[in-house]
């Protein structure tokens, strides 16, 4: 195998394009005993049907229950007796999966990976467990003030857009699910067009390109098929304020979520925004609104901002989980502290800070092959090229105060912020 | 890679783990302290707790703040862990920076100033942690039945502490606690990465040899005789699912019983991961119990899994219910299991997978470095670093016989706890 780099790049990324629009990517390592197979297809939840919702995520769990070659019992006795995993996902626009086995297992991990792409068989008995499985996450998502308070941001946020969308559906949508439904979404969505597969470990991507070869060359495209992928619009900011929350009984801790809109990954202002939201509330002990609602006022274990960025736009919010009786005061803080962000340019000082922090934690994230084989998704994604992780570093350096003060002020409207909560606002009865 | 680690012990009692890893630019730094939630007394649980938390709270070279920035400005990550027998804090970073990291450490073993403006602070967001906690069922479950299943082990109680303690500690309660237990003669240093291991003892050397010696005074810990009769607990709260959670006392982690039930764990429950990053997990659909829960549709999910701790904890099985079945029907269906493996009915492909599933998990998790100065300090501290490298040896030389004989020893109808968290208006009718 050949000695890779410390950063990948073009000259040890080995990246394989197939004839039917399968896309490989491979990087060795020599150190480690097992490989990691990670990708993707277009699809996902923004395909879900209005009275489907949740059809995605149904279709990445029925898929390992059985193709027409091996049933359930025979595709997990492959799997778990080498101590190897496979499992599928569906996101906002892809669907993913990722798997692991001992680098001498890779062909059975390949082998099983495709034939579950193309040949899955949705058995009755089994789509049955998973309704069962579906709506019991949505019961115990319900008295989850976290995810409930994402929840109503997202749907108070981006009202009718797509990604307002509870990907996890409703009892009403998973329960008219049928086998049907999962057949007709499946031929609908999985091609080889735009697969893209990275595999990363110990093997070397000469070979691991010739099993993707073998597995995938004969899964023909399929030219007649409709797009996969409509055309959906950008997301768009609130107008004006926005407050919505999700009434849970007996919660000691409420769950708070402030923001509005985010930039496209694609975008220019995507890279100042990363950075500008790691002052907001990441850096450190989770930034300038970690300093403020956590160490100066003791208010929350967590309270930090992230950033979403996908293709269509995304979200930038900040959260935290409080006391009721500090709602006022967190959120008057919070604003506070976005009117900040927004209006005035971050100090030179906390600029240089986090872009050291981004720079020197690179060799980090790519300690892992799990992490390796996400970074090259994320180029083949964003078509980032294959010598971004390189080039990391240098961009990073040229963003400016000025561009985040851009950024923000462009996305983060004190006059037009999202707020949402769930957990117990009202006294007991 | 080598194997090989560099162990010292330094003149004021620090104990040193090294080892060297070339395949990144960079070195995870460990410190761990003896000390977690099996050295708190009555009146003063979560005080180890809340002792980390305070180690970031500044000292006088290090102000508040400043710590966790420095850091994060050297492109490092950082984090640190409360758990029943330890405490630990790491940072792992570009080779080039790790002296902070090893300054900042050695500083706060001696010099955090616990001042009383940081110590009520951060009283309100210890309790905002464990209010986050308490809005999960499965906190208040395990909550509850770790309580029944000790009489008076500090293990029964939960390393977040209770509000009433959390509310009554003080200022002087904390600093004692720190002054006690962070002594360098109660620690252990553990590094992986690409550094020179006789070079880099040098230089730890250099800066931790100026802490002073401090002695320790330890409060007695006896551990409990196994449970007379089974205990039952039930937990009612809000929502409409019902959880259910068997404890048993499981051996403790330096007891040679502690393979066999590793491999117990993998044939009935699929196997548990130790491994805290980089580890990913194997599913558990061959496993004993998923077919009579799972397939049979009696339940949503399920999961087992035991500790490596100083005295014996527990084993433990967690089950999501189905809502049209009630969890005394899991409760029969993972006896019925039990009593196959207790009575020998184990095949050698059963036997043979677990070991398997541990040698890959184990591969997985030595991709990561930061795993690997992990697993230096983890193993000291309720045995020796041996333990970790013989772990899939040790499982190779388990027998049926010793499944079987531990199956009968440890999980005993007579010696559990169950426990189940019901809503109010559970939809069987019997909350």
């Amino acid at each position: 195998m050949k000695p890779s780099h410390a950063i990948p790049g073009s000259d040890d990324i080995l990246r394989q394009p197939l004839a039917n629009q399968v896309v490989f990517l491979g990087r060795g390592n020599d150190q480690s005993p097992s490989v990691v197979i990670s990708g993707y297809l277009p699809g996902g939840s923004i395909l879900d049907p209005a009275d489907r919702s949740g059809l995605g995520v149904y279709l990445s769990m029925a898929l390992m229950r059985g193709t027409k070659k091996h049933s359930f019992q025979q595709i997990y006795d492959q799997l778990e007796s080498a101590g190897a995993s496979l499992g599928f996902s569906s996101g906002i626009h892809s669907f993913g999966f990722s798997g692991r086995a001992l680098a001498e297992d890779l062909p059975m991990l390949l082998g099983l990976l495709v034939e579950i792409l193309r040949f899955p068989d949705f058995p009755q008995t089994h789509l049955d467990q998973i309704r069962d499985q579906l709506l019991t996450s949505l019961s115990i998502r319900a008295q989850d003030t976290e995810e409930m308070a994402d929840i109503a941001f997202d749907q108070a946020l981006f009202n009718n857009h797509p990604y307002g969308r509870d990907d996890l559906g409703s009892v009403e949508s998973i329960s008219a699910i049928t086998q049907a439904d999962l057949i007709a979404h499946h031929q609908r969505c999985f091609k080889p067009q735009g697969l893209t597969l990275a595999i990363v470990g110990g093997v070397d991507p000469a070979r691991a390109a010739d099993l993707v070869q073998q597995h995938f060359s004969d899964w023909s495209p399929d030219t007649a098929a409709a797009q996969r992928s409509p055309e959906f619009p950008k997301t768009t900011p609130a107008a004006s304020p926005i407050r919505k929350h999700i009434e849970i009984a007996e919660k000691s801790q409420l769950n708070l979520v402030i923001g509005s809109t985010g930039p496209e990954r694609k975008s220019a202002e995507f890279l100042p925004a990363v950075l500008g939201n790691c002052i907001l509330g990441e850096f450190g002990m989770m930034g300038r609104i970690g300093n403020v609602v956590r160490d100066e006022n003791g208010l929350a274990y967590y309270a930090g901002s992230e950033l979403t960025s996908l293709q269509l736009g995304g979200s930038w919010t900040v959260s935290a989980g409080i006391n009721p009786e500090n709602f006022e005061k967190t959120t008057d803080l919070i604003h506070a502290e976005i009117s900040r962000f927004s209006s005035q340019p971050v100090e030179a000082e906390e600029l240089s800070d986090v872009k050291a922090y981004f720079q020197g934690r690179m060799p980090l994230q790519l300690e892992s092959n799990a992490g390796i084989a996400g970074q090259l998704l994320t180029i083949e994604r964003y078509d980032l090229g294959l010598d971004y992780l390189r080039n990391y570093r240098d961009q990073i350096e040229k963003v400016t105060r000025e561009e985040i003060l851009a950024a923000a002020s462009a996305y983060l409207k004190p006059d037009a912020l999202v707020t949402a909560s769930a957990g117990t606002l009202e006294p007991a009865a | 890679m080598s194997d090989q680690i560099i162990t010292a012990t330094l003149d004021n009692g620090l104990q040193v783990f090294l080892k060297e890893i070339h395949t990144a630019p960079i070195i995870s730094h460990w410190v761990w302290y003896r000390v977690g939630s099996r050295n708190e007394t009555a009146g003063k649980t979560g005080i180890s707790h809340w002792v980390e938390h305070m180690q970031f709270k500044g000292t006088p070279k290090y102000p508040a703040g400043v710590l966790d920035q420095a850091v994060s400005r050297d492109g490092g990550v950082w984090n640190a862990f409360t758990y029943l027998d330890w405490t630990a804090f790491f940072a792992t970073m570009p080779k080039e920076k790790i002296d902070l990291s090893i300054d900042l450490e050695a500083d706060r073993m001696q010099n955090s100033l616990f001042l009383p403006e940081e110590v009520e602070s951060e009283r309100t967001v210890i309790l905002s942690e464990r209010e986050g906690s308490e809005n999960e069922p499965m906190f208040r479950l395990n909550e509850a039945t770790d309580r029944a299943a000790f009489d008076h082990h500090p293990y029964g109680i939960e390393v977040i502490g209770e509000k009433k303690d959390l509310l009554s500690i003080s200022r002087d309660d904390l600093y004692e606690h720190y002054c006690n237990y962070y002594s360098p003669a109660n620690a252990v240093l553990t590094m992986a990465g690409d550094f020179e291991a006789k070079e880099m003892l040098e230089r730890l050397q250099k800066r931790y040899q100026e802490v002073p010696e401090r002695a320790v005074k330890r409060i007695p810990v006896t551990p409990e005789a196994p449970l007379k009769e089974e205990r039952r607990v039930t937990v009612e709260g809000p929502g409409e699912t019902v959880y259910l959670r068997l404890v048993w006392r499981a051996p403790a982690g330096s007891a040679a019983d502690i393979f066999p039930l590793a491999v117990l764990d993998s044939i009935l429950t699929g196997p548990s991961s130790l491994n805290m990053f980089g580890s990913g997990s194997i599913s558990n659909k061959t496993s004993r119990l998923y077919q009579p829960l799972i397939e049979d549709q009696v339940a949503i999910a399920f999961n087992g899994s035991y500790n490596t701790t100083i005295d014996p904890y527990l084993y433990a099985i967690t089950v999501i219910m189905h809502p049209a079945h009630q969890p005394e029907e899991a409760v029969a269906l993972i006896d019925r299991q039990l009593d196959q493996i207790r009575s020998g009915k184990i095949s050698l492909q059963e036997m043979e997978k677990a070991v398997k599933q541990a040698r890959a998990l184990f591969a997985y998790g030595t991709e990561n470095i930061t795993n690997q100065a992990y697993w230096l300090g983890y193993t000291e501290m309720f045995d020796k670093y041996a333990w970790f490298s013989e772990f899939v040896p040790s499982l190779k030389k388990v027998s049926v016989e010793d499944v079987a004989r531990v199956a009968a020893q440890y999980l005993r109808p007579d010696q559990r706890v169950i426990g189940m968290y019901k809503p109010y208006l559970s939809k069987g009718g019997s909350a």
